[in-house]
């Protein structure tokens, strides 16, 4: 009997099939949105994700924007922050403009020691990168962006080539590996040399920013309340002219923003699935009107109420769920393109999928409840006789 | 012989607004196994609403209806469904075949709401399709039919839950003389091969075909006459 009442249900829809396609295509825009928009979003945190994870989610960064009298922290500061416990390393970081030495444009200068390297073992292309002895003893050596190399030693090996950058000669020792990150400094052009010699040549006597490298298991607020003691003395208990990020933090508030613009799209993309089973509540009623007389005949030759009732409300969950595929088909593939425009990554997911589906299901229900119980409560006699 | 459909004291009255409209009084009614009944009477003479009392899709204000030995006075909807499906055969006026079914599929359709398989039902409707002569059109469409052969497919499809009446309403209504004649003679094959068979008619020619005629005028049975009993 079921089996029956689907039959009819296609042969009903496919008889009347541009009415039908009309009716279909506010749950197709709904769920196509929704699939769409859930899958960008996932996509685009996906990317975030691991471009947080690379620059490292157990890294604590301290950013100094310093006061008149003190610009940044000393060496001294920058070793008391060492002395952390569950620290494995501090990184000082210096950045600058310098003039590129082969176009009138300007490139990034980072000052870094050898614990960037040591921490990031993954940073080079090729070379060596910054060593305790070139800090310590102010070599002139530079590692290079993988775009610079390219720009500055076109089909040649950039190893043991000069650079001048404000006057000085640096020997580059080393290549930084490409990376497709979209930060605001790229990392594929950038100079990295020993940071007080970037001092020298940026002029400043300070350092501005430093990362805290964490041992594993550390306690990230602990290390963040001792960091905190320590710039409060530097710079005489004002509070606001440095900032101490947690990337892990950092990582969770970028997953709980991105998940509270999912809510927000699907919200929004349930008002046209809400608009759409209303189309579909629309076009059942009149098709109860339409087929007053196939009804009483069915009642006629024994068809039950329940059974009237059944096979309406089969067939708008029929048409919605129909219209769910088509827009869960139709949602994947405006995924597809947004996240080849955008160069994101990809990931259809099928919870996703499930859930759009169950949803257009439950549409086709609670839409097709009331024609379906209007048919199934029409006198046969009247029903009959408007033949 | 045993009576199919027993009507005692039946009466129907409908509210009109304040007025009381009584359309069947005091019906006493038998219809025995193998009787070919014709209730003839003008429109407005209640026959209709007789008809539909007879076909449990109406129910009386008072009395009592008993088809196939059961009473209806106190069955649910389902049951009446039900009953309807196992008891009476309709063959209406204006055919009433689904338009996007076959004819094989039209005449199945009693016996999906008796539950039976698929493969009993092909048989059992392709056989009464057989019977009355449309073998050979089992996949057409109803439109692809004359009217004369559209009501012969509604006949089989009456016929095709054997119930233990047959309800026919101005079956040649919709036809012309010729092709009415035709039908009235299949109805005549099927009485003389036992069917029970109540007809509602408002044409005297047409009623004559029955063993007894019932003259039903302002809800009121005023005059029955047998023939050829």
């Amino acid at each position: 009997m079921f089996r029956e009442n689907i039959r009819m249900a296609w042969l009903n829809i496919s008889a009347n099939r541009m009415r039908s396609f009309l009716t279909m295509l506010g749950i197709v825009i709904g769920v196509g949105a929704i699939i769409a928009l859930m899958t960008i979003v996932n996509g685009a945190t996906a990317s975030i994700n691991e471009e947080v994870s690379t620059f490292g989610a157990d890294r604590i960064s301290i950013q100094i924007q310093g006061t008149e009298q003190k610009a940044g922290m000393t060496s001294e500061e920058i070793a008391d922050l060492t002395e952390i416990e569950g620290v494995r390393g501090v990184s000082p970081t210096l950045q600058g403009m310098v003039a590129s030495p082969v176009s009138a444009d300007d490139i990034s200068l980072s000052g870094r020691s050898e614990v960037y390297f040591e921490q990031t073992p993954d940073a080079l292309e090729k070379g060596r990168g910054l060593l305790q002895a070139d800090i310590e003893q102010e070599t002139p050596v530079a590692v290079i962006g993988a775009e610079l190399a390219n720009q500055w030693f076109p089909l040649e090996d950039p190893i043991n080539k000069e650079v001048t950058l404000n006057g000085r000669t640096f020997t580059v020792v080393g290549v930084l590996a490409p990376s497709s990150s979209f930060s605001v400094t790229s990392v594929n052009e950038l100079v990295m040399i020993p940071y007080p010699l970037a001092q020298r040549v940026l002029g400043v006597t300070t350092i501005n920013q430093t990362d805290l490298y964490m041992e594993a298991g550390a306690d990230a607020n602990g290390i963040v309340d001792q960091a905190t003691v320590v710039l409060r003395n530097a710079f005489n208990q004002n509070e606001d002219v440095y900032s101490v990020t947690n990337f892990e933090d950092a990582l969770a508030s970028i997953d709980q923003i991105n998940s509270m613009l999912s809510m927000l799209l699907v919200g929004i993309a349930s008002i046209s699935l809400l608009v759409g089973g209303i189309g579909i509540m629309n076009m059942m009623l009149v098709s109860v009107t339409e087929r007053t007389s196939e009804i009483g005949l069915r009642k006629a030759l024994g068809a039950s109420p329940g059974y009237i009732q059944l096979q309406f409300l089969l067939e708008s969950i029929f048409l919605s769920l129909l219209g769910g595929l088509i827009g869960i088909g139709f949602g994947a593939a405006l995924a597809f393109l947004a996240s080849l425009a955008m160069g994101i990554g990809f990931t259809l997911s099928g919870t996703s999928i499930v859930i759009a589906a169950g949803f257009s299901m439950i549409i086709g229900v609670i839409f097709g409840f009331v024609p379906a119980r209007k048919a199934s409560r029409l006198n046969p006699i009247e029903a009959l006789r408007s033949a | 012989m045993s009576a199919i459909v027993s009507m005692n004291d039946l009466s129907k009255s409908y509210q009109l607004g304040e007025e009381q409209q009584t359309v069947l009084k005091s019906i006493q009614l038998e219809v025995q196994q193998g009787d070919f009944v014709t209730i003839l009477g003008p429109s407005g003479s209640g026959k209709s609403t007789l008809m539909n009392m007879i076909g449990c899709l109406d129910t009386p204000s008072s009395g009592d209806y008993t088809v196939g030995g059961k009473n209806t006075a106190d069955m649910s909807e389902k049951e009446l469904a039900a009953l309807r499906n196992k008891e009476i055969g309709f063959v209406f006026q204006q055919f009433q075949l689904l338009p996007r079914l076959s004819i094989l599929e039209n005449v199945e359709l009693p016996l999906i709401y008796s539950g039976l398989s698929k493969k009993v039902r092909r048989n059992l409707a392709a056989d009464l399709l057989g019977k009355v002569g449309l073998a050979d059109k089992l996949s057409h469409k109803p439109n692809q039919l004359s009217g004369g052969q559209q009501q012969r497919v509604a006949i089989a499809r009456a016929l095709v839950t054997a119930p233990s009446l047959l309800l026919a309403d101005e079956p040649t209504g919709a036809l012309d003389q010729q092709t009415g004649k035709q039908i009235m003679t299949l109805f005549t094959q099927l009485h003389q091969e036992g069917k029970t068979i109540v007809m509602i008619t408002h044409d005297e020619k047409i009623a004559r075909y029955g063993s007894r005629i019932i003259h039903l005028l302002d809800g009121e049975i005023r005059e029955e006459r047998g023939q050829g009993v």
